[in-house]
């Protein structure tokens, strides 16, 4: 980040400052889930500052069950061609050739995400050495911290996706926060033993500490099903929310994505809120997270 | 001297990154997200973000034409990306329905430097911006297609423009707010202050 360009260094790309920036560009908004061109227009005339495109939400991936993959690359192109604002796609954590094809189609954010079936069980891709960006998941300072030395350019908190329940979204980010707080009230001593716990590098811990939040975008994904949970996210401090089944899993999706637009910018504003909250139709039917069984948790992958 | 306001609209964006940079320049910054607060502001930053989010909330919570009334009335106002876009008189290829406040004589042609991948930083030479060329952030940035008459280009990179200043607004496609530099920022506040002195109160 600390690079300087003299006047003759011609333009350069994929820099950490170009993909961490893409990721400021994002804040205050709402990035949905969608699964074909038309959702995705949907998405895009709702407000949405980006489009995830995938085969199956993750409430229909829990549903299904089998080994969840990267998308078709017609569908991602399909998509991309449909909207002119970012698409992010996913990738299976630690499948890079599954991430280089996503590179290849063009799109603007990868998600190494949790959401997919692990190709992986010990690594996560080596992000450094791509020129499109990524984001990942993490439950806690350390996981985010490491994703982040991986190359990871936003991070998301990550909840328990396709739940339609907010809980562990709240927990997760909630951990991140406090975790960052913590080292807020370190000395430098502190914190060699503090990078020790956190299983991350000292760089990263101490540039947290200095600077009271991550040193990139953190926005919040996992289980936001209404517009009171985006801005409950937000006054929890996630920069921005991902919204995966909750908005077409839902009655009337477009309404609903435009209703959690609105609660997201004006996230600390009750009045709106209940505005953008009225008549939404039926909201996702949720699961309660303390009766899904372990190897059922998204959350748990990731190392 | 902390004489100045100016305000950033923050519907959506880098808002944050762009009130550390109206600080540092001398101005004292806040959000505005209501008709009531743009009242208030001696000046306007549109921030980078997504141009057709900021957009639709701006027309669904009232504040498109309360934005055009100010920049019509000569308020300063200077936008980087999206808010390049918000400027434009026109877009080349407009979403359906995508308004923009307007203010600046020019055709801006979005995402023109293509998508994130093709995404860049390299230093570039502002008019009016002393001690060397700036540290220019594109993207997935627009560029100005035509500037009219009136508009005056103040920078170039690659054969495209990517500053123009007409009046009291300035509009960059690239993102100064990312960067420590903040000369661009002081250039706008420089103006504001212009303004305000020159204004009848």
């Amino acid at each position: 980040m600390s690079s300087t360009l003299s006047e003759n260094q011609g333009p350069e790309t994929g820099t950490a400052r170009v993909k961490r920036g893409m990721a400021e560009q994002l804040k205050g908004g709402v990035i949905m889930d969608v699964v074909t061109p038309e959702q995705a227009k949907i998405a895009e005339d709702a407000g949405a500052v980006a489009v995830m495109a995938l085969e199956r939400v993750p409430a229909d991936i829990r549903k299904d069950g089998g080994v969840a993959r990267m998308s078709d690359p017609d569908m991602i192109e399909g998509i991309i061609a449909a909207v002119s604002i970012p698409v992010m796609a996913k990738s299976r954590i630690g499948h890079f050739v599954e991430a280089q094809v996503l590179q290849s189609l063009g799109v603007d954010y990868i998600d190494e995400s949790e959401v997919l079936t692990p190709a992986d069980e010990v690594n996560h891709s080596d992000k450094w050495s791509f020129t499109t960006p990524f984001v990942c998941g993490a439950t806690n300072l350390g996981e985010a911290l490491r994703r982040i030395a991986e190359g990871a350019a936003m991070i998301r908190s990550k909840g328990e996706a396709g739940t339609g329940n907010v809980v562990e979204a709240v927990r997760h980010l909630r951990q991140i926060k406090n975790e960052i707080a913590r080292l807020r009230g370190f000395d430098n001593h502190e914190l060699y033993a503090a990078a020790k716990e956190l299983r991350a590098p000292y760089e990263l811990v101490k540039e947290v500490a200095e600077l009271g939040k991550l040193p990139v975008v953190l926005f919040s994904a996992g289980g936001v099903a209404t517009p009171a949970d985006a801005a409950l996210m937000r006054q929890l401090g996630a920069e921005g929310v991902f919204v995966g089944s909750g908005i077409f899993k839902s009655g009337d999706p477009a309404k609903r994505a435009a209703a959690i637009v609105k609660a997201t910018t004006f996230f600390d504003d009750p009045k709106v809120i209940a505005e953008a909250s009225r008549n939404l139709g039926e909201a996702m039917v949720g699961i309660n997270c303390d009766t899904l069984p372990e190897t059922e948790r998204y959350a748990n992958r990731g190392w | 001297m902390s004489d100045i306001v100016i305000g950033v609209l923050a519907l959506q964006g880098d808002v944050r990154e762009h009130l550390v940079a109206l600080a540092a320049a001398g101005a004292v910054a806040r959000p505005v997200r209501r008709p009531e607060e743009l009242a208030e502001v001696d000046g306007l930053v549109l921030p980078g973000g997504e141009s057709t989010t900021i957009s639709k909330l701006a027309v669904l919570f009232g504040l498109m034409e309360p934005l055009r009334a100010r920049v019509q009335g000569g308020m300063p106002v200077y936008g980087t990306c999206a808010g390049m876009i918000l400027l434009a008189d026109k877009i080349l290829d407009p979403r359906s329905g995508q308004e923009t406040v307007g203010g600046v004589d020019m055709i801006v042609r979005r995402n023109a430097f293509g998508r994130q991948n093709e995404s860049f930083e390299a230093a570039v030479e502002v008019r009016g911006v002393e001690g060397g060329p700036v540290h220019g952030v594109f993207i997935r940035a627009p560029w100005v297609e035509s500037a009219g008459a009136g508009a005056e280009v103040i920078a170039e990179h690659d054969g495209h423009i990517v500053a123009v200043r007409q009046g009291n607004a300035l509009a960059t496609s690239f993102h100064p707010e990312l960067t420590g530099d903040h000369r661009v920022h002081g250039l706008f506040v420089d103006m504001a202050r212009g303004y305000k002195a020159a204004g009848p109160l």
